[in-house]
């Protein structure tokens, strides 16, 4: 057959073609075996750059299109539709990255990357060559959802999915649903109570006919693909049958056990067998068995004799439970960076030296000193409070280097609250710049500093260290120039936000990207950002980046509206490329049956071959490697083309 | 200063994705190597790192998933195990084993993708140009003429140009 390749060479404005001389690899393609066409343009994504593509397919009736240009996971869908367009297979556009793989990492060698170039878009002309027309294998879609993380975000993308008529299964690993938005007081700029808008959004989850919730769960393991996965979920040993358990609360009343409140930051203690909040949902307990007397010394066992349904259970062991869904939710949100790696702000050993959500358990009406703020030290009252931004972020030297973006307001709203809880105090709050990026917020701003009194002082803390009972504050006001010092009762730190320890854990297992802070990463940072480049994962709340509570619900929405729009779709259509036996060649030696993952290589005993079933192929060619005689091959992705693919990229 | 040509096949999961982020988070690194993006780096056979080598290359790169981590659960333990058969061969072919290299490389380590590359030309350089002429090494290795013509018997189609080679190592593999 005679190839007639076309090399659409994209610029992409200056990102490409201000290293990659794009002109000179456009024209040197032009002469490249097989090549019928080869030109370049600014934007090849765009609408008149997609019509370029089309145009010069059914012009010079091109059998197969190379586009040069990002990366294929950013674009190939895009130049694969525009090839439909046109009448030509999907599966005869491929696409050459000289975007992410060339132009970005060679800004400083122009010519040798304009060389790459030219040598990574010839291996994908050596590919479109062998490439053959496919169709799409169409699958059936499991129309039910599973969202990881009980946080606001979680909740809000469980309901609407719920409510948009499909099953949602929520899992969360903590005793109770609500994540950190339960932990707050109040919230910016309106002041609403957190816990009044939260809790009753927490209930309709739980009782929601269509939503399953799994609390104390963590994901154990995830198999299968979009439309499809299997999923199997630990169930962390409670101690306490909770199906059976009232929530009476009896045991955690006689409870001899105490430790650390999660919930309360440490500032207050729980029992050893405990629901983390009273509003919790599901109110029922679960037993810390490090904590327990019982576990840990076999003495005690109070709670299993006093409970009315006999629900304590203490030779309970983790469960797993399988589920099928077919799109999963990951809203895993955020912590804040441990207060151990502030050295110079005491590194968490000055005890009236507080992260922010310690302060809004301070604040809170339910917290530990009932809403009056204490200092942790002695239980006083303070009268000077410092507040500090930026502690972690925007620090690329020591710390992070991103922007925790809700500090400046949160902040702002616990010095506006401490106010109004002391008339008489002081509330100081140091920043690098106030950044109110919010609808109400600059005005929210304006109050605190205008109304409340609350004196913003612009620059860096440098050190914060006991004396006298007091916490002395280092500083400059670097728009005066003047060294400040203050003699603090308490200071608060805007610690940044790091996505939740686990996440990183949950994201490997998943096979999702992060980006370097851990922060899962979006499939286009302006356009999808609630997907995630891997199909079928979406993405909601501060597990993606920090972000406040109306922005963690809208993207919890609109990751919702995403699997809705999945699961409006009869079928999925997968990629085709596969695995096939050429069963002339196959001596049926079956070593291709021991390394599939799938169980998809099957060994037909009549005919003494081997045979690949379709609809359960991965396309991960383990099999192909492995086959003695060759006979194995992958669509698109044969032997034959990949050495041909070696051979041009090596070629001077 | 001699430039040494590097041949890389990533995974397209994780690897390949690291190149990506490499790229977005505009990290450098020297332009020496060109990738093939494979599904999973389980899917790279022996014979396409031999013949990397006998087109040119001076050291190849695979990249695959960390151990635990492969998108198909286990491709990268097969590359593994793989690997550590083909570099005493490549010892026997006069290749030094160290310019094959493994690495797993997640997708979001862009940084150590930058790492590796940066190491591994510098590697390369200094062992220099890869001087044995693989074609004719390989060229050297015949089958047995009963199995030759057995395979021939066996196959009714003429076998394709490119798969010459295979032939041999099927022959090689039977006996």
């Amino acid at each position: 057959m005679e190839h007639r390749i076309g090399v659409f060479v994209c610029h992409c404005g200056s990102n490409i073609a201000g290293v990659v001389d794009v002109k000179r690899v456009a024209e040197e393609l032009a002469d490249y075996p097989g090549v019928a066409f080869s030109t370049d343009y600014t934007y090849m994504c765009s609408d008149p750059g997609q019509n370029l593509v089309k145009e010069a397919i059914k012009e010079h009736k091109l059998t197969g299109v190379v586009v040069s240009a990002c990366s294929p996971t950013l674009h190939e869908a895009t130049f694969r539709r525009a090839g439909v367009g046109a009448d030509l297979n999907p599966y005869m556009v491929e696409i050459a990255n000289i975007r992410e793989q060339c132009s970005w990492v060679h800004m400083e060698d122009k010519p040798r990357a304009t060389e790459k170039a030219i040598k990574i878009i010839k291996t994908m002309i050596e590919k479109v060559k062998q490439d053959e027309a496919l169709d799409p294998i169409a699958v059936p879609v499991t129309k039910r959802a599973l969202v990881v993380g009980g946080g606001v975000a979680g909740i809000q993308a469980a309901l609407d999915i719920a409510n948009a008529g499909h099953e949602v299964i929520l899992v969360e690993k903590e005793a109770s649903i609500g994540g950190h938005m339960a932990q707050l007081s109040e919230t910016f700029p309106t002041l609403d109570c957190s816990q009044c808008i939260l809790t009753p959004k927490m209930v309709d989850a739980a009782q929601h006919p269509r939503i399953k919730l799994m609390t104390y769960c963590e994901i154990e393991d995830v198999a299968g693909y979009v439309g499809n996965f299997k999923v199997k979920i630990r169930k962390k040993a409670a101690y306490v049958n909770r199906d059976v358990c009232t929530g009476c609360g009896l045991c955690s009343e006689k409870c001899p056990a105490k430790t650390d409140s999660e919930f309360e930051e440490g500032l207050a203690k729980r029992k050893a067998i405990y629901t983390p909040f009273p509003q919790a949902v599901p109110n029922k307990p679960v037993l810390d068995a490090e904590h327990c007397l019982y576990m840990q010394s076999g003495k005690c066992g109070i709670c299993a004799k006093i409970c009315p349904v006999d629900a304590v259970d203490y030779e309970q062991k983790d469960e797993f439970v399988d589920e099928e869904v077919g799109a999963i939710v990951v809203a895993t949100g955020y912590d804040l960076y441990p207060m151990i790696n502030i050295g110079e702000y005491g590194g968490g050993k000055i005890k009236d030296v507080v992260t922010s959500l310690q302060f809004e358990r301070l604040l809170s009406a339910s917290g530990p000193t009932s809403g009056v703020v204490r200092r942790p030290s002695d239980g006083e009252i303070p009268k000077e409070v410092v507040f500090l931004t930026c502690v972690g972020s925007r620090d690329p030297e020591h710390h992070k280097a991103y922007c925790s973006k809700i500090c400046c307001m949160y902040l702002t709203k616990h010095a506006m609250l401490y106010k109004h809880n002391q008339h008489d105090g002081q509330a100081y709050l140091f920043y690098m710049d106030v950044r109110t990026g919010g609808k109400g917020y600059e005005e929210f701003y304006q109050r605190a500093a205008e109304e409340d009194d609350v004196l913003y002082i612009r620059g860096k803390v440098s050190k914060l260290y006991e004396e006298d009972g007091k916490v002395m504050v280092w500083g400059v006001d670097t728009l005066t120039g003047q060294k400040v010092e203050i003699a603090a009762d308490m200071v608060v730190l805007g610690l940044a936000m790091v996505p939740n320890a686990a996440a990183l854990e949950l994201a490997k297992k998943l096979k999702i990207q992060v980006n370097e802070w851990g922060f899962l990463s979006e499939a286009h940072p302006k356009l999808r950002p609630v997907e995630s480049l891997a199909p079928g994962f979406y993405l909601a709340g501060a597990a993606q980046g920090p972000k406040d509570i109306p922005d963690a619900v809208a993207q919890a929405s609109g990751a919702a509206a995403k699997v809705a729009s999945l699961f409006a779709e009869k079928e999925y259509h997968r990629e085709p490329i596969i695995a096939f036996v050429d069963e002339d060649d196959c001596a049926g030696c079956r070593v291709c049956v021991s390394v599939c993952p799938y169980d998809a290589a099957e060994f037909d005993e009549e005919r003494k071959v081997a045979h690949i079933q379709e609809a359960i192929c991965e396309g991960c060619g383990a099999c192909i490697a492995a086959c003695p005689s060759g006979s194995v091959t992958q669509k698109n992705l044969t032997d034959d083309q990949l050495f041909k693919m070696v051979t041009a990229a090596l070629e001077d | 200063m001699f430039e040494p040509r590097v041949m890389c096949f990533f995974c397209k999961w994780c690897t390949y994705a690291g190149a990506d982020l490499a790229g977005t988070s505009r990290k450098q690194y020297p332009p020496n190597g060109v990738a093939v993006r494979v599904n999973c780096s389980g899917r790279v056979d022996p014979q396409h790192i031999l013949w990397a080598f006998r087109e040119g290359a001076d050291g190849v790169l695979l990249g695959g998933c960390h151990p635990g981590d492969c998108h198909y659960q286990d491709g990268n333990y097969n590359t593994m195990r793989r690997l550590s058969l083909l570099k005493p061969m490549l010892k026997e072919l006069g290749i030094d084993p160290d310019r094959v290299r493994l690495e797993w490389i997640s997708a979001a380590e862009g940084d150590k993708l930058v790492r590796v590359m940066n190491e591994f030309v510098d590697e390369i350089r200094e062992l220099g140009p890869l001087t044995v002429d693989l074609g004719e090494k390989l060229s050297g290795v015949e089958a047995p003429p009963e199995a030759a013509a057995a395979v021939a018997a066996a196959r009714q189609k003429p076998a394709a140009s490119a798969s010459k080679k295979k032939t041999k190592a099927k022959a090689k593999a039977k006996k």
